[in-house]
């Protein structure tokens, strides 16, 4: 196989890029109609980077909780990036110094973690850095761009684009759910638990950050403990 | 005011720091196979338990939402492009608004 370059990254992360703009503008565009300016709200975005960490900040800011308490309910839905991040680690070239590292993880988010884990082995981070830059741009300038825009905007397609940020989960996760009966198999069970934790009386109560943990925890332990993956592909 | 600028900087670091530690920390070669199974599967646990069923509640009103999610899946079995799907899922949703 042809070594990554980063040219070839930048290719890959245009599609990444519009995505990240059309959510990035929903968030810009909440946060301006929650009561933070759009110079804040695109700070948040360039430092963060990630889509559910910050739509479920913000709600917390909006209802005005403690600043550790934000910052815990953050980390717990973030805490997915650090399996991704250690599926990152194990196909890394295992010479890379801490300084790469250190650069790479702020950009580790699911769609760029996606398309850099079906790379393998062949993930390099001249590669990583061109499919990180042009969607850190999009998700930074999108924000600034719907706070700045927010009151132009009516309120009926403010709230249609509440859907954005789903459609782009479900672009991720469907193509390979069609290829693999296991994935399949792993969706179903978290978005059944999902459901159960939404729907039935006092488990519905369970913060929003923790049932995630919960449901995909279990699972992703289910579903390798029934199909596990035996060869490196 | 010191209360919201310490959140944006723990929102920052809470970001941070679990995509850091495990790359600078964790560079061993995991060998169990039901670890890298569990890895291998995490991201979609994660996206489809946030995904649903908080999709159909993400437009303020269930029908235009769950036609949202019936096109999005539908493109998305057919692999087409996730800007599009958003972008065609929001003006779908945000037309039949005025119908529905």
């Amino acid at each position: 196989m042809k070594r990554l370059r980063f040219i070839n990254g930048i290719k890959d992360g245009l599609p990444i890029c519009f995505a990240y703009l059309a959510v990035s503008f929903t968030f810009g565009l909440q946060a301006v109609k929650g009561g933070l300016n759009a110079f804040w709200a695109t700070l948040i975005s360039a430092t963060n980077i990630t889509s559910a960490g910050q739509f479920a900040g913000l709600k917390m800011i909006q209802d005005g909780s403690y600043f550790l308490l934000v910052g815990v309910a953050v980390f717990i839905i973030n805490s997915r990036y650090m399996l991704m991040s250690l599926s990152l680690s194990q196909n890394l070239p295992k010479h890379y110094g801490t300084k790469k590292r250190l650069v790479m993880s702020m950009f580790v988010t699911d769609e760029i973690f996606a398309v850099s884990y079906s790379k393998g082995k062949n993930i390099n981070f001249r590669y990583f850095m061109g499919l990180s830059l042009t969607p850190f741009l999009g998700w930074t300038i999108g924000t600034l761009l719907g706070g700045l825009i927010n009151s132009l905007l009516p309120t009926s397609l403010s709230l249609a684009m509440g859907i954005a940020l789903y459609c782009m989960f479900i672009a991720i996760i469907v193509p390979p759910a069609t290829k693999s009966f296991s994935i399949s198999v792993c969706i179903a069970i978290s978005i059944l638990l999902s459901c159960i934790f939404y729907f039935v009386p006092y488990l519905n109560k369970v913060p929003f950050g923790i049932t995630v943990i919960i449901c995909s925890l279990i699972s992703a332990i289910a579903t390798a403990l029934i199909f596990p993956i035996k060869e490196e592909s | 005011m010191l209360n919201f600028i310490l959140t944006i900087i723990i929102m920052m670091l809470a970001s941070y720091l679990p995509r850091v530690i495990p790359l600078v920390f964790v560079r061993k070669e995991i060998k169990s196979v039901f670890l890298k199974s569990v890895l291998a599967y995490m991201p979609y646990a994660v996206l489809a338990s946030l995904t649903f069923p908080s999709i159909f509640y993400s437009t303020g009103n269930l029908i235009t939402a769950s036609i949202g999610t019936v096109v999005a899946l539908v493109m998305s079995i057919f692999k087409v492009n996730m800007a599009i799907v958003a972008v065609v899922c929001v003006a779908l949703v945000y037309g039949l608004g005025f119908v529905i």
